[in-house]
């Protein structure tokens, strides 16, 4: 069959019910009654938060709105937007605070100044890859700066540079789940996961940070289906049109700049291609992009599985416990 | 002799079982290096060889295979050399 984003197209009704049947009968399993989960503004946690809303009810979900100080100004709006749409409880975690306790802000900013001296207070930065698309090159880590007078800087990481930055901000996504499980085991929830497939897949999560929880409802889910059940189930207009962010650094910084190779929806329908065995000649066209731009982001796809399959591992075991084991799903 | 050194580096670093790298073997798709090996070895090379490795040339025809390592630091010392 001729590669289109039409082979994206899902049965929204079809996969709702999948995945509220789903959410019903595993909660169980958990010996959980609710669900927590973080509410970011975005299209991933916002319909995860409605498919909980349909299977469980708004008064057995709870959103936590958890900003800090380099959030983008929107996302504590958004948050509250569709909380409010939902009618689900919210609690708001300001995580700045464990942040600054943490250290995650001054070792963050020690690693980039070991790469640009000048970098202090009332600078901003965010860390960008170069596009695969347009170059054969190594996807090497480069931090961008900008200076209070909008002056940027842009430096290639050292290894030792990148670790610690990616370390550092991984505070966040970890001081997020911390205060999640605190709100569950308080309520005796479960803590639902909001990644999309793309995530999932290429391992674009903090292992032990927004990559820990309880289920993740829409793990199976390419980006544009999560964006159908977002229009199916009537979700503000706000939230479907706000483009896809990390909103981890102070810099307003896209997903593909970070992490993805492409924008969502031409890396959604390469990695079908990809799963689906089309050749780079065969999946091109369709993508607007030459065979060998596919055959780059197909290697892109491999190289990222093999990289991130670690942060999928549960912790190995030298030695079986098979009275464990034999205990678990 | 640049390839024994390059050579160490790999086996110091990245060979956790009983991997060998042909010469034109792709230590990428063998699974001997990812970004942040590439990134190791950059910096490797560069202290090493003593220059350093602009972004253009980061790619797979210079650092992808032994080879390739090896071939690519011989031209850069070249050109220091007839400057």
């Amino acid at each position: 069959m001729t590669l289109s984003p039409e082979l994206l197209r899902l049965e929204p009704a079809e996969a709702v019910t999948t995945i509220t049947d789903g959410l019903r009968r595993l909660l169980p399993q958990l010996r959980r009654k609710g669900a927590v989960l973080g509410l970011s503004g975005g299209i991933d946690s916002s319909v995860t938060a409605a498919l909980c809303v349909r299977a469980l009810g708004p008064e057995r979900v709870l959103g936590l709105l958890m900003p800090e100080a380099d959030s983008a100004d929107d996302t504590l709006a958004l948050s509250r937007l569709i909380a409010e749409h939902l009618g689900v409880a919210t609690v708001l975690e300001d995580i700045t605070p464990l942040l600054e306790a943490s250290g995650c802000y001054a070792r963050r900013d020690a690693a980039i100044r070991s790469v640009i001296p000048g970098y202090g207070p009332g600078w901003k930065a965010k860390l960008v890859l170069p596009s695969v698309a347009e170059s054969d090159s190594y996807r090497l880590f480069s931090v961008v700066a900008q200076a209070p007078d909008g002056s940027q800087v842009r430096e290639r990481l050292t290894p030792e540079s990148y670790l610690a930055i990616i370390a550092a901000t991984s505070f966040k996504q970890r001081s997020r789940k911390l205060l999640e499980y605190y709100h569950a085991d308080r309520l005796n929830y479960a803590v639902v996961g909001t990644p999309n497939r793309l995530e999932y897949d290429q391992g674009f999560f903090v292992k032990n940070g927004d990559g820990a929880a309880d289920i993740k409802p829409i793990a199976h889910l390419y980006k544009s289906q999560v964006y159908q059940l977002a229009e199916y189930l009537e979700l503000p207009t706000e939230i479907r049109s706000r483009p896809p962010t990390t909103d981890t650094y102070a810099l307003p910084q896209s997903q593909e700049e970070f992490y993805f190779s492409l924008p969502y929806h031409q890396m959604d329908l390469c990695l079908y291609a990809f799963n689906h065995g089309y050749r780079p000649e065969e999946a091109a066209p369709a993508l607007n992009l030459s065979a060998e731009q596919v055959t780059r982001v197909y290697r892109d796809i491999e190289s990222k599985r093999r990289a991130t399959r670690y942060l999928h591992l549960a912790p190995l075991l030298i030695e079986a416990v098979p009275e464990v084991s034999a205990s678990l799903p | 002799m640049i390839e024994p050194i390059i050579r160490a580096f790999i086996a110091e670093n990245y060979i956790f079982d009983s991997l060998q790298p042909g010469s034109s073997d792709s230590l990428t798709q063998m699974g001997i290096l990812d970004s942040m090996g590439v990134l190791e070895l950059i910096m490797f090379i560069e202290e090493r060889f003593g220059f350093k490795i602009p972004d253009e040339d980061t790619l797979p025809e210079n650092l992808d295979t032994i080879d390739n390592i090896v071939h690519y630091i011989e031209r850069r010392r070249e050109t220091a050399k007839a400057a």
